[in-house]
């Protein structure tokens, strides 16, 4: 914008308001909405924790069987049991916004935003039980 | 064209990484933090977990995973800084520690994989 | 008329008070009134120095945005009954400077919606004689929601970024930037992303959504930033990897 606009220049007459530090905890909608940008450091905190078991399967079986046993902690159970949720949040906040960002046309009209997150959804459920498989397959 | 901002790419990293952590994130926070630790399922022993990240593309997408979704989190962390507290004016520390932390965090995760038997 | 409902409304006379202060009015509680009707009984009844903006009653003209008991609203589709018992609390829209009781300041938004360039800008500029440019009923679909937006600044009063940001450009004016993007007779998009592609731009926004919750004409302003940035970041990449393929 260009600096010069007439609303940047003081006016003694006008009232303004300034926004407090605090504008997001005044609205649940807007709570929702910092919440969800929060869940980023629970992402961020499981990468970390990616990172100590890549760095734990190079160093053999027993320090392997050391981070296994550290999962156990139960400040660190909290921990992640406080991330799922975060992270199912932002799961969910980002399959329902996607249709939104993506505007797809069949033969010229535009899908209910329904249909564009239903597959999301089955994709999800299809990643997740891959996961689940290929890591309690025993051997 | 006005000067070249790079917004585009950081976006492009922050959107991947919201897309991989949406679909990987809450299995495997589910596994490795509650179910495997509070024994509900039985986690994958030591050879058979390396048996699994030996395989071929293993890697390539335990890196991205890493790489796309810290790059998420210094987005959106960046922006949550900025209109949270409303510490804008700092910028410079801020995209410091959330560009440098996702750095850093890349090249550990790159490090690691690499060096696996 | 038995039935009263208590307005509270925000009064600002900067010859008077150094602040806003609330003044409360007994209006009639009819069920077919919206507080827009109720303004108007108090500045026709009651107290004639109230000041507010308003003209066509009927959620096109876009003049009548206010916040209604914490939220923007068009209050002349914002019925009095939907608050009953009360009180009801009317103050001027958040985010702008307030210039008089319920009247704001919207110089800023105005400049804004002239820099995205929101008519259509043709490259070769044809003659008139020319004729009409032609349209099927799929390409006005592309662009068509876009078009409902009424300017009524609803959604810069929902929206915490421009309210942190006042350059950030704003719901309002990118939604409209894609209206005339998205328009098959338009050759203006590069022009627009010039302005839009800057950090004030799109870039800014991030997608608390309440612009679209807000919004009186279901025009989904957050939508449009999204699908901007879908594209800015498109062409972001397609520059980078074809430099030469730049006009």
């Amino acid at each position: 914008m260009k600096p010069s606009t007439a609303y940047r220049q003081y006016h003694p007459k006008w009232y303004r308001t300034r926004v407090s530090t605090l504008w997001w905890s005044r609205k649940w909608s807007y709570l929702k909405f910092m919440l969800r940008e929060l869940s980023s450091v629970f992402v961020a905190c499981y990468v970390v924790i990616l990172l100590l078991q890549l760095h734990a399967l190079r160093g053999g079986p027993d320090a392997y069987q050391g981070f296994q046993d550290w999962l156990k902690d139960p400040w660190l159970v909290i921990l992640n049991g406080v991330s799922f949720l975060f992270v199912l949040f932002h799961a969910v906040t980002w399959f329902n916004l996607t249709p939104k960002a993506m505007a797809v046309r069949l033969r010229g009209k535009r899908l209910p935003n329904v249909l564009v997150a239903a597959p999301n959804y089955v994709a999800w459920l299809a990643v997740s039980a891959l996961v689940v498989f290929l890591l309690t397959r025993q051997g | 064209m006005a000067k070249r901002s790079n917004e585009p790419l950081l976006w492009a990293l922050f959107s991947g990484g919201g897309v991989v952590a949406a679909f990987l994130l809450p299995v495997l926070i589910f596994l490795y933090g509650l179910a495997f630790p509070l024994g509900w399922l039985q986690p994958p022993d030591y050879e058979r977990t390396l048996e699994l990240v030996q395989h071929p593309l293993a890697r390539p997408i335990l890196f991205l995973l890493c790489f796309l979704s810290l790059f998420h989190w210094a987005h959106r962390f960046r922006f949550t800084l900025y209109d949270g507290l409303q510490i804008k004016h700092l910028n410079l520390v801020i995209n410091l520690f959330c560009y440098g932390g996702a750095v850093t965090g890349t090249v550990a995760a790159a490090y690691l994989l690499w060096t696996l038997p | 008329m038995a039935e009263t409902i208590t307005i509270e409304v925000a009064r600002y006379r900067p010859e008077q008070e150094g602040e806003p202060a609330l003044q409360s009015y007994e209006v009639p509680l009819n069920k077919d009134w919206v507080v827009l009707d109720a303004l108007n009984h108090i500045k026709d009844h009651v107290d004639g120095s109230l000041s507010f903006r308003w003209s066509c009653r009927m959620g096109v003209c876009g003049s009548c945005g206010m916040t209604v008991n914490g939220e923007p609203k068009l209050t002349c589709a914002t019925f009095l009954s939907h608050y009953a018992p009360g009180p009801i609390r009317v103050e001027p829209l958040k985010n702008f400077p307030v210039v008089r009781d319920l009247v704001i300041e919207m110089t800023d938004f105005m400049e804004k919606l002239q820099s995205v360039k929101p008519w259509i800008v043709r490259q070769d500029d044809p003659a008139p004689a020319k004729g009409e440019f032609l349209q099927t009923p799929e390409q006005l679909d592309e662009f068509k929601q876009f078009s409902m937006c009424i300017n009524c600044m609803i959604c810069y009063a929902a929206c915490p970024v421009y309210g942190l940001d006042p350059q950030f450009v704003g719901p309002a004016a990118i939604a409209l930037a894609q209206r005339y993007n998205q328009d098959s007779r338009d050759q203006g998009e590069q022009e627009r992303m010039d302005v839009l592609s800057q950090h004030e731009g799109i870039w800014g926004c991030t997608f608390v959504g309440e612009c679209t919750e807000v919004c009186p004409k279901d025009v989904d302003p957050a939508g449009a930033i999204q699908q901007y940035k879908l594209a800015a970041t498109k062409e972001w990449f397609k520059s980078f990897l074809m430099p030469w393929s730049k006009q």
